[in-house]
């Protein structure tokens, strides 16, 4: 028999999962505690708020299109960036990366579900609520009356207009009780992956054969103890402010705004690392894949995964170095927001020897990571840039900074996670996603990103502030913006593409069968899509390769370890 | 297609021992509750002296002797319920829990005590002043906690009485346990940073 399919006679004979018809359907995702579905629903979920965030970046990008616009007014304007914002970061990254998360790491593994299943359902349907309960606010933010609705505070919800003076009616409450419950969900599906990747995996996979993708989650999820934390407790203070009438943040009390920008940015930055990681996480699989080779220096990106961990948490008052902290506080501040390009400086050069001397194959997912790697090359040296104290007093809050934080968010973190959609697709449907279709998408894609990012830079050196709903002609902003505009609608139907490509895909894709990478991890081991039980006898890892070892009996991993 | 050897079974069958689920559960949970109360505690400490009218912590704070004995001593008492039934010893981890049980709502007595003394006679509120907003919203969140330890406690207690727990519910009372010596050690940090620092 072919070697190709050693690994599927070995572990697995059960047919693919049929896909079930009729209405039951709805109960028994409703009701599922399996870590693929609610891992899917995560993804889902994800992908629809993707698309309404999406929208409304749109708008916005029409409004600054072109000077004096009155396409939308400076209310609405305002609206849009607060809950583009909230939605993107906290109902698009995090469910989606979780959600990934939720799917890959029982069958990387080797495991049969998550170690809590039934937390894992209850995580994740609280953070769905959370996000129905930050849109709800559009049609209930101050009742009926229209006084105001959604909420305008901007995604940081700086003190004190965050109090019942200046933001009077529910809209603020609602953005509150949102990120409260999407803060509680998120540490309950971290709290799940950490035991389940300490205390499920299979037989013979040792901490070091796990692979890449479940350790970084494992940083990850521990930095969400320590950083979401803060957050959901500082959304507690700023509920008995409003509700009970404390004082936590009322400066007419005595209280302090600048307390809460250290309480959101302790929770802030290290977001930003909590992101990167699974998408760091999502690079380490599908580089080595599809340069045929393995990872390069394995113990020194797990090493560097648990420094950044470590360092990022002590960098979040680089945000706040035009609030006046003195140069004691402001240099330990520079001094750690470069120290944590070092660990991150080491990754890159891992996944440059991985690719280097490989037998690279150019499909969609290697494509998107090869953009990742350069594009998130460039937004670390616009964050070091910006880590200089006295280069951000100049350009903090101002357009630049936009530009930066887009570029490791839609430039890094978007297209990694493109790039898993591709690669994980045929496991989670069983079917190929076109390739065709997924070029259009790539170099559509980052033909937007690139008119639209780097060109957003510009605007800001000139000293264009963010979050303004518009401007006077005359100020050399104007061919800028109009790029920017562009872009965005480059990469608007670069997405359309994208979705279409995933539903058309679903019925029409290739028949993709277990392993249509030839990779290496457990997860290509059972059928596309995995059985309820995932495995049907419980798998042995040998190595951190263990299908390579099943695919090539003479040439074992772990003959070398 | 017919099943043959799944993937290479190791030939040295060196015993595959991985660690409780429920315990390594407990403390990420431990972690991320720590990081809550490292928030409240850092409010507290940062308006220390910043309130713009009375009451301050030195004119209205007493030592609550009586109650850190009891919460302290509670951590004893659910130390023992659990070393019993890992023995065996099911009649004695009942009276151990049942003592935990008693020293926690005795604890949770003199606290409410405290705070009517304070809401009531003084007249010190959550929105009277900076201390009185970091004071009660910290040892209201321990409190918190307490109450809900209490409850699975006593769910605990009651399963033990109607018979239901054997030695082989010691590790899922042993997280239990793990989660009341939390509650305690934060116990610990706000005694000394509210009634020993801050006075």
């Amino acid at each position: 028999m072919a070697t190709s399919t050693r690994a599927l006679e070995a572990i697995d004979v059960t047919d693919p999962s049929a896909r079930p018809p009729g209405p039951g359907l709805v109960y028994q995702w409703l009701t599922t505690v399996d870590h693929k579905k609610i891992g899917l629903m995560y993804i889902v979920y994800a992908l629809l708020f993707l698309v309404i965030g999406g929208v409304q970046a749109m708008l916005m990008r029409i409004q600054l299109a072109v000077p004096n616009n009155h396409f939308i007014g400076p209310q609405t304007f305002n609206r849009l960036f607060t809950v583009h914002g909230t939605t993107m970061i906290f109902f698009v990254a995090v469910p989606v990366l979780f959600g990934f998360g939720n799917y890959l790491i029982p069958l990387m593994i080797g495991a049969r579900d998550m170690a809590f299943p039934r937390l894992n359902a209850f995580s994740f349907w609280l953070s769905a609520f959370g996000g129905v309960l930050l849109y709800l606010s559009y049609f209930a933010g101050s009742g009926l009356y229209g006084a105001g609705s959604a909420p305008d505070v901007g995604w940081f919800a700086y003190a004190p207009l965050t109090s019942k003076v200046f933001s009077p009616g529910h809209s603020t409450d609602y953005w509150t009780l949102a990120v409260l419950l999407s803060g509680v969900g998120t540490t309950g599906t971290a709290v799940n992956i950490v035991a389940t990747a300490f205390c499920m995996r299979c037989k013979g996979m040792t901490l070091m054969r796990m692979p890449l993708l479940v350790w970084l989650y494992i940083v990850a999820s521990c930095m969400v103890f320590v950083a979401v934390s803060p957050l959901t407790t500082a959304q507690i203070m700023l509920c008995l402010d409003r509700y009970l009438g404390s004082h936590f943040f009322d400066t007419q009390a005595g209280g302090s705004a600048v307390l809460w920008m250290h309480f959101f940015w302790i929770f802030g930055h290290p977001e930003v690392y909590i992101l990167i990681l699974p998408t760091f996480a999502f690079i380490n699989e599908i580089v080595p894949v599809f340069s045929r080779k393995a990872i390069f220096g394995y113990p020194a990106m797990v090493a560097a995964s648990v420094g950044i961990g470590f360092v990022s948490l002590s960098v979040w008052a680089h945000h706040m170095f035009t609030v006046g902290m003195g140069p004691a506080g402001n240099t330990f501040f520079v001094f750690s927001t470069m120290v944590v390009s070092v660990p991150t400086g080491i990754k890159v050069f891992n996944w440059l020897a991985t690719i280097w001397g490989g037998k690279v194959i150019y499909r969609v997912p290697m494509l998107f990571s090869v953009a990742f790697l350069f594009q998130f090359l460039v937004a670390g040296l616009t964050g070091i840039m910006l880590s200089a104290a006295p280069f951000d007093w100049q350009l903090s809050a101002s357009y630049f900074v936009v530009a930066h934080f887009h570029y490791v968010i839609v430039g890094g973190i978007l297209f990694s996670l493109f790039a898993a959609f591709y690669y994980w697709y045929p496991k989670m449907t069983g079917r190929m996603m076109s390739e065709r279709l997924g070029k259009w998408h790539f170099w559509l894609f980052v033909i937007g990103f690139h008119l639209t990012f780097d060109f957003m830079h510009i605007p800001g050196l000139l000293g264009m502030p963010r979050r303004i709903y518009t401007y006077e002609a005359g100020r050399g902003w104007e061919l800028w913006n109009f790029i920017v505009g562009v872009g965005a609608f480059v990469q608007g139907v670069a997405t359309l593409i994208f979705v279409y490509n995933l539903v058309q895909s679903y019925f029409r894709g290739k028949e993709a069968g277990p392993d249509p990478w030839d990779a290496w991890t457990l997860e290509w081991a059972t059928t596309s899509p995995p059985p309820d039980y995932n495995f049907a006898i419980e798998p042995t890892a040998t190595s951190a390769r263990p299908l390579w070892d099943l695919k090539h009996p003479e040439d074992q991993d772990s003959s070398y370890e | 297609m017919t099943q043959t050897t799944a993937i290479p079974i190791s030939a040295d069958e060196q015993p595959w021992i991985l660690p409780n689920k429920g315990i390594v559960g407990m403390w990420c949970l431990i972690a991320a509750e720590a990081a809550i109360f490292m928030i409240f505690v850092v409010a507290y400490v940062y308006y220390l002296g910043k309130s713009l009218s009375g009451p301050t912590p030195a004119q209205v704070l007493e030592l609550p002797i009586l109650g850190t004995i009891c919460l302290l001593s509670s951590s004893l008492t659910v130390h023992a319920a659990v070393t019993a039934l890992r023995k065996g010893a099911v009649r004695r981890c009942t009276l151990a829990l049942a003592a935990t049980v008693v020293l926690g709502s005795a604890f949770l007595l003199t606290t409410a005590k405290e705070w009517h003394h304070l809401i009531y006679e003084i007249g010190l509120t959550i929105r009277t002043n900076l201390f009185g907003t970091t004071y009660f919203s910290l040892v209201g969140l321990h409190a918190t906690h307490v109450v809900v330890g209490l409850l699975l406690l006593t769910a605990a207690l009651l399963f033990s009485l109607s018979g239901r727990v054997t030695e082989h519910h010691a590790e899922r009372l042993e997280v239990l346990s793990l989660y009341w010596h939390f509650v305690d050690a934060v116990w610990v940090v706000v005694f000394l940073v509210v009634y020993v620092i801050g006075r």
